[in-house]
């Protein structure tokens, strides 16, 4: 009795150092690898917010509220409200876009429609930069397009297409689309056909379901594929210099001339923080609408 | 009927839209002008010029020792992060944590390690670069196998354990053979993600060792040559053959099992 509780003991004290052992071989390389280089950094990030930046680049240790007050300085201000609207068009574009795509993706064949899926997702899979000096190739002065309307005579002289706010919305619209369609197409594809069928049979116009049915029901792959489009769109930095002309439109923009040229780290620390914030609240939005669903 | 009809014309136009830059700067690379933009004849002169090019043999150099190193670290970190997460915690904090690096804006993950490094003075280099793109392989890597655990069966595992099995044996024998191909492909993800990172080595590179993406950057910078879209073309040829070979290897072994 008394040696069955002692060998009972033990072995129960055995597996709860073998269960400790396990966590630490598993989960320690990984967890300390991310503190590390993952969570000190953006703790150091947060931490600069505080200060102010040295004469000569450098950091002065001394806190200061002044890089939160200068955020909302018009000039700072203007960069990431314009930052937000051209982000949140191309989020836009790419959802008119996107859903129909998607929809009809959905609504193919087998084989069709793996054929389809992939050839949405294949360009994604391309270099990043080739695809935007892509656009350079074909927007710019002598770009194929003014060419071929030159060649029409639609025009008389080249149009200014490159290196402007327009040029910026449709790379990000062309960089994105795919994150759009994917989530779009895994909602769709979930969708029972039989409540669409349902909707129809008690005499509901095919507008009717869509609104009142199909996309309320994919709602939360609205709000997926919208955060996929948005989220790098927002902290973009490289469409806005290869096509919107190298000035600092974006936030991404000025956060890299921040770190890179003006030597400003509080305050580039603090643009972070800013773009962090937005993302966190859309975050939050998104994680509210598909508890809601 | 004339409702599906109207909803091709957004269909087709994703694909117009997503295709014509890339058959345009693929045409282009045959070029025997010197501008990409008039076509003046076939030819491959502009290979050549590429193959020619010492700036571009050095990024992708440098690029495929980042993708291989970063790749090889984070297939073990992240493998062994997402056993741990499936069998010995059930902390959902530690799996959001987990994927955090996949969905952090690269600006931001990138800024983050410029200043981190700066401010523990390590010097720039390929190593940093590599450590960085550790990070969001690691990521990737731990959520793929993470999937798989999820749905593998676990009575193998208690089998094995019934039987007498060292937890290590279990792992070694059981475990790792049922989540061969998740750490495949999610080594594959890690690979390719490193060969195209831009921002982050940006950021983590020293101008020294700039990997393929920043030597396409400062070309495509500096102006419009037929040698980037010769470059182009082979790079599209790189990456839809090794989205295509992986599909049907997903095919292949989801047909195994």
């Amino acid at each position: 009795m008394t040696r069955s509780t002692v060998s009972g003991a033990s072995v129960r004290s055995r597996a709860r150092r073998s269960r400790a052992l396990g966590r630490l071989v598993f989960l320690g390389p990984g967890l300390t690898y991310l503190i590390v280089l993952l969570l000190v950094p953006l703790a150091l990030l947060i931490t600069f917010t505080l200060f102010r930046r040295g004469r000569f680049g450098g950091i002065v240790y001394e806190v200061t509220g002044e890089n939160f007050t200068r955020l909302v300085d018009p000039l700072y201000l203007e960069v990431l409200v314009g930052s937000l609207q051209l982000a949140g068009a191309a989020t836009l574009i790419t959802l008119l876009i996107g859903y129909p795509t998607a929809y009809l993706i959905a609504r193919l064949p087998g084989r069709w429609k793996t054929i389809a899926l992939v050839a949405i997702v294949l360009p994604f899979w391309t270099n990043f930069l080739i695809r935007i000096y892509a656009w350079i190739v074909l927007l710019s002065g002598p770009g194929l397009v003014n060419s071929a309307l030159l060649d029409l005579g639609l025009i008389d002289r080249p149009l200014e297409l490159l290196y402007n706010r327009g040029t910026i919305v449709a790379g990000l619209v062309y960089s994105y689309l795919p994150l759009m369609v994917l989530p779009l197409y895994a909602a769709i594809e979930r969708l029972d056909p039989q409540l669409r069928e349902a909707s129809a049979n008690l005499g509901a116009s095919p507008a009717r379901t869509f609104a009142s049915v199909t996309l309320p029901l994919t709602l939360p792959g609205v709000f997926t594929g919208c955060l996929f489009v948005f989220v790098p769109s927002f902290g973009n930095f490289i469409i806005p210099e290869l096509l919107g002309g190298g000035r600092s439109i974006m936030v991404g923009n000025l956060i890299r001339d921040q770190f890179l040229k003006a030597r400003d780290w509080p305050f580039g620390s603090t643009l972070v923080l800013a773009l962090l914030a937005v993302l966190v609240v859309l975050l939050l939005l998104q994680a509210w609408s598909a508890r809601r669903a | 009927m004339r409702r599906s009809r109207l909803l091709y014309v957004p269909f087709w136009l994703s694909y117009v839209f997503l295709y014509t830059p890339i058959v345009v700067l693929v045409a282009m690379s045959f070029n025997a002008g010197e501008s990409p933009y008039v076509y003046e004849g076939f030819s491959l002169d502009w290979y050549g010029v590429l193959a020619q090019d010492e700036r571009i043999r050095e990024g992708l150099v440098n690029t495929l020792i980042v993708a291989a190193g970063s790749t090889a670290l984070a297939t073990v970190l992240g493998t062994l992060l997402a056993v741990g997460l499936a069998r010995h915690t059930r902390s959902r904090t530690l799996d959001a944590f987990s994927v955090l690096p996949a969905v952090l804006p690269d600006l931001v993950l990138g800024i983050g390690l410029l200043v981190f490094y700066a401010t523990i003075r390590s010097t720039l280099g390929l190593h940093s670069v590599l450590l960085a793109h550790t990070v969001f392989g690691m990521a990737f890597v731990t959520a793929v196998v993470r999937t798989r655990l999820t749905h593998a069966d676990t009575s193998l595992e208690e089998a094995s354990r019934d039987l007498g099995a060292t937890p290590l044996t279990t792992f070694t024998r059981v475990t790792l053979p049922q989540l061969a191909p998740g750490i495949l492909a999610g080594a594959l993800l890690a690979f390719t993600l490193s060969i195209d990172e831009f921002v982050i080595a940006f950021f983590t590179a020293a101008p020294t060792t700039p990997t393929l993406p920043i030597v396409i950057y400062s070309m495509v910078r500096f102006g419009v040559t037929p040698e980037i879209n010769a470059l182009a073309t082979l790079l599209l040829l790189v990456s839809f053959t090794v989205v295509i070979v992986a599909q049907r290897m997903t095919r292949l072994t989801e047909s195994l099992s």
